[in-house]
């Protein structure tokens, strides 16, 4: 019996809700650290397509495309960064906005 | 193919998805969050990418949950980047993110069959670089060039995370866990896991040329032990000014180079390697990025310095 859809398939479909899910937190959330959390949700589905598509790609003996397997690697290591960098901003921005106020520099 | 373990990880997936951006607590998102980069551990393996998976466990999950639960439990209030939305903000932006899941869910429907696939590219010439794992040959190899510029990414990261530290602490160290006596269990973790990490770490890195696992994935263990040490204070944290910590950082990237320049005379160009020598120095470069790797890796979690560094 073969099933209605097949893995790699149902996974696109899941990876095209992670991207919706992770626009909308994107948008709709305040707080900054949610909104990279939400970043990192629409990143992850991008991802996760690039590896369905690489599954499918299935050829020469191998389970998949290993193209997009590696440059999925570099992805996932690059996005890491970023995130890094970003967190470590909102703890400066945070930090500036809860210094006492004898900075002199305090904003409403 | 056991499509009903398909299924419930598409809707854990989506479900922990949701929780993430819908819990009201940013500490609890936290928490989704890295249960969420282990579920896509598993669809990575569901995907046949087991290289892939590793990293996803080993960077989605690990690394980048702790740095997450570090700048949250500091993370002061901060001003919102936006006003909380409407009512109608919400269903317009309700309305165009599913607008944008529908396309995509189309445009997976609608992909070409057979589809177009580089395997049979990347098999044909692997025998010259005398390695097994074909992403690893894409990795080092093929498109070796991208590996080196991610290198350079996270090198220009960690030096973006440090110059967000105080001027007055430039070269000092980060206290990102000194807050307080660690707890005996964590010091007990920290002194009992190493060893097995380690292990763990050797045997990824040396079995990537052939099976699943590289240097990315035993860099992240072996940075995620040196953290683990210095969170239960067995080890303290570097000054980000010293001479060996910077030496090590460039290490990766300066061997990575000189091979690639090499290249120009004893291969066919930069980053070329000459057949008989390719595997030894693949392992050589995959080395030295290793030790840059768990560096920048370990460095980037634990932040900008935080005190004067000690004379």
């Amino acid at each position: 019996m073969t099933p209605l859809v097949s893995a790699a398939t149902l996974f696109g479909l899941c990876a095209s809700g992670m991207v919706g899910i992770g626009l909308y937190g994107l948008i709709v959330l305040p707080d900054a650290l949610r909104k990279l959390l939400a970043f990192n949700i629409l990143g992850s589905g991008v991802f996760i397509l690039f590896g369905v598509i690489g599954r499918r790609g299935a050829a020469a003996g191998l389970d998949g495309d290993p193209v997009p397997q590696a440059i999925v690697i570099t992805g996932i290591v690059v996005a890491f960064s970023a995130t890094a960098l970003a967190a470590t901003l909102l703890l400066k921005i945070s930090d500036a906005e809860n210094e006492p106020e004898d900075g002199g520099k305090d904003e409403p | 193919m056991s499509e009903p373990f398909a299924l419930l990880l598409t809707l854990l997936v989506l479900l922990t998805a949701g929780w993430i951006v819908t819990v009201r607590e940013r500490r609890a998102a936290v928490f989704g969050f890295i249960a969420y980069g282990l579920l896509l551990a598993l669809v990575w393996i569901r995907l046949a990418a087991v290289d892939v998976a590793l990293t996803e466990a080993a960077i989605g999950g690990g690394a980048t949950g702790v740095l997450l639960l570090r700048v949250s439990a500091r993370l002061g209030s901060i001003r919102g980047m936006s006003a909380p939305p409407g009512l109608a903000t919400r269903w317009i932006a309700g309305v165009l993110c599913a607008g944008v899941s529908l396309a995509l869910m189309a445009l997976v429907l609608a992909l070409p069959d057979p589809a177009p696939s580089l395997a049979a590219a990347a098999m044909e010439p692997i025998g010259r670089t005398g390695l097994g794992n074909p992403v690893t040959a894409v990795l080092l190899a093929y498109r070796a060039l991208d590996t080196f510029l991610e290198i350079i990414v996270l090198l220009l990261a960690l030096i973006g995370v440090w110059s967000l530290g105080a001027d007055r602490f430039w070269g000092g160290e980060p206290a990102a866990w000194r807050t307080g006596p660690p707890s005996p269990a964590l010091v007990f973790l920290a002194r009992v896991l190493p060893p097995f990490g380690i292990v763990i770490a050797g045997y990824l890195f040396w079995i990537g040329a052939d099976e699943p696992g590289g240097k990315f994935q035993a860099s992240t263990i072996l940075a995620a032990m040196w953290l683990l040490a210095m969170m239960a204070g067995l080890a303290p944290p570097p000054r980000t000014g010293a001479r060996g910590l910077r030496a090590a950082l460039v290490a990766g990237p300066l061997v990575f180079l000189a091979i690639g320049f090499a290249g120009l005379w004893w291969a066919d160009g930069f980053l070329a390697y000459p057949d008989a020598f390719a595997k030894p120095l693949i392992i050589l470069i995959e080395a030295a990025l290793a030790v840059s790797i768990v560096a920048a890796l370990a460095l980037m979690v634990a932040g900008p310095a935080e005190r004067l560094p000690r004379r």
